[in-house]
């Protein structure tokens, strides 16, 4: 059941899935986005690098509303998505909307949170029978072929807590897949995994981009943002200090603090 | 010794009929208790003081306070404003909000222990609160709870025995009344703390069933 309709969209001619605009976000007296804009294409692979605190996790977490942006814009297929909630009945309202806007905008973490009382399969299920109100029956086939595409399939009655980290994020990423959406959001979804594990994830994430989806990663991981991603944007204090194609800005950054931060991440 | 206990089995018969009284008592005030301690916990934990000021009052009033006053203000007091209630009931009133701000405090800290993520995660997905509340939220405190809410339980069936204060013809009463009528209160309340016992071990036993069953390494 989808609450969210899009209206006719206007940005076909650029193609554009998501447009963000100047979204700022405080907590307390913290300003820690200071006015981020970003135009998302459709099929496009961004990576935002840079320091810690910079405020890249937020900005994502923005972008679905898992943190309410202080102000700023962020339209999906033309549509502006209005999160303003002065008076209780535009609250459950709210929820109603964010809820269909989030099946077309999915969110992988970077501590997996896969559901601990739930097998793989249950957890992969769940959503789609929940939130889009699907037939077990379809819901299981659509999960059974994702897990076989990504070699699970054994692991589909085993509860979380007997996987590896690895398997676990694979799992979270095919649960998010499983909802069909549009674009996809990756908050630091290798930093908590062992070395050897990391590789694993990055060829699911690789496989995703290959196949044109839209995806949006905060990452420490270089090698891949240069080459899997089509744009990289560079966080720094709360805005965004340099952006531009992955291999110019990663091989050939412009601005100071960009190259500080570079020369001290392993390449 | 043997006389001693042979007129035990004249009386016996009496004495069982109040063991079942005492498990009506705990399994109802079981139930009330989860259900005052449900709202109380939640209520507790949550952003508008509209919610969290009378759980908190509920929660520290409650726990402050002597089981047996309580259930004289029940049983006693409300009579002053027209609310006459019989024994059972007040009993059984009384108890179940007891338990239930002790319990409210086990739910609270069963909710504090799930990770941020599991909500974050269920609403990233498209759930609502009260989605993922039902389905990924509290199926996990429950399994987390059960140790603390068994012990709840077990207090709770010991502290039946305070009605018979108030005219409640359960285990202690009924005890009570043979040992004045037979003049061997020795004998007698041997029987009734055995009789406790095997009721408390059950109802022990029954959890660490239920804990095997539904244990995950959450």
């Amino acid at each position: 059941m989808n609450n969210f309709i899009p209206a006719a969209s206007q940005n076909t001619e650029k193609n554009v899935v998501l447009s963000i605009r100047n979204i700022k976000k405080h907590f307390g007296e913290n300003e820690v986005l200071k006015g981020i804009s970003v135009d998302v294409r459709k099929g496009e692979v961004i990576s935002i690098i840079g320091p810690s605190g910079s405020g890249k996790s937020t900005f994502l977490r923005c972008i679905n509303f898992l943190e309410i942006p202080t102000s700023g814009e962020v339209s999906f297929l033309g549509e502006k998505i209005d999160y303003s909630t002065s008076k209780l009945g535009e609250k459950l309202n709210l929820q109603k909307k964010l809820s269909g806007y989030r099946t077309h905008v999915g969110m992988v973490f970077q501590s997996y949170n896969l559901w601990l009382h739930k097998t793989v399969l249950e957890n992969i299920i769940e959503a789609p029978m929940q939130v889009k109100k699907e037939e077990k029956e379809k819901a299981v086939d659509t999960a059974m072929d994702l897990l076989n595409r990504f070699g699970l399939q054994e692991k589909k009655d085993e509860y979380p807590s007997r996987l590896s980290g690895g398997q676990q994020q694979r799992v979270a990423i095919i649960r998010a897949l499983a909802m069909s959406p549009q674009v996809m959001l990756f908050d630091e979804v290798t930093s908590a995994l062992d070395p050897e594990l990391v590789g694993e994830v990055l060829e699911v994430l690789r496989i995703l981009a290959e196949s044109g989806m839209t995806m949006l990663l905060v990452t420490h991981e270089m090698a891949f943002a240069k080459d899997c991603s089509h744009r990289v944007l560079f966080f720094d204090n709360g805005i965004i200090e340099e952006q531009g194609a992955a291999r110019d800005v990663l091989s050939n950054p412009q601005k100071e603090r960009t190259k500080k931060f570079l020369s001290r991440s392993i390449r | 010794m043997a006389e001693k206990f042979a007129l035990v089995g004249k009386y016996m018969p009496s004495i069982l009929f109040s063991c079942i009284i005492v498990i009506q008592l705990t399994i109802l005030t079981i139930l009330i208790s989860w259900v005052f301690g449900l709202f109380a916990g939640i209520g507790k934990a949550s952003r508008y003081k509209f919610f969290s000021y009378p759980s908190r009052f509920y929660i520290w009033f409650v726990r402050g306070t002597p089981t047996l006053i309580q259930i004289y203000v029940v049983y006693f007091g409300l009579p002053q404003f027209g609310i006459q209630l019989s024994p059972f009931t007040a009993g059984v009133l009384a108890l179940g909000v007891n338990s239930g701000a002790y319990v409210a405090e086990i739910f609270r800290s069963g909710l504090n222990a799930i990770p941020k993520g599991q909500m974050e995660s269920a609403k990233a997905l498209g759930m609502t609160y009260f989605q993922s509340m039902k389905r990924i939220i509290l199926p996990q405190v429950v399994r987390i709870i059960l140790p603390a809410i068994t012990n709840e339980g077990i207090t709770m069936l010991k502290n039946t025995s305070l009605l018979s204060t108030i005219t409640v013809l359960e285990l202690t009463l009924q005890t009570q009344v043979v040992i004045a009528r037979t003049f061997r209160p020795f004998e007698f309340y041997i029987v009734a703390s055995l009789l406790y016992l095997v009721m408390t071990t059950v109802l022990s036993h029954f959890s660490d069933t239920l804990e095997k069953k539904y244990a995950l390494s959450v």
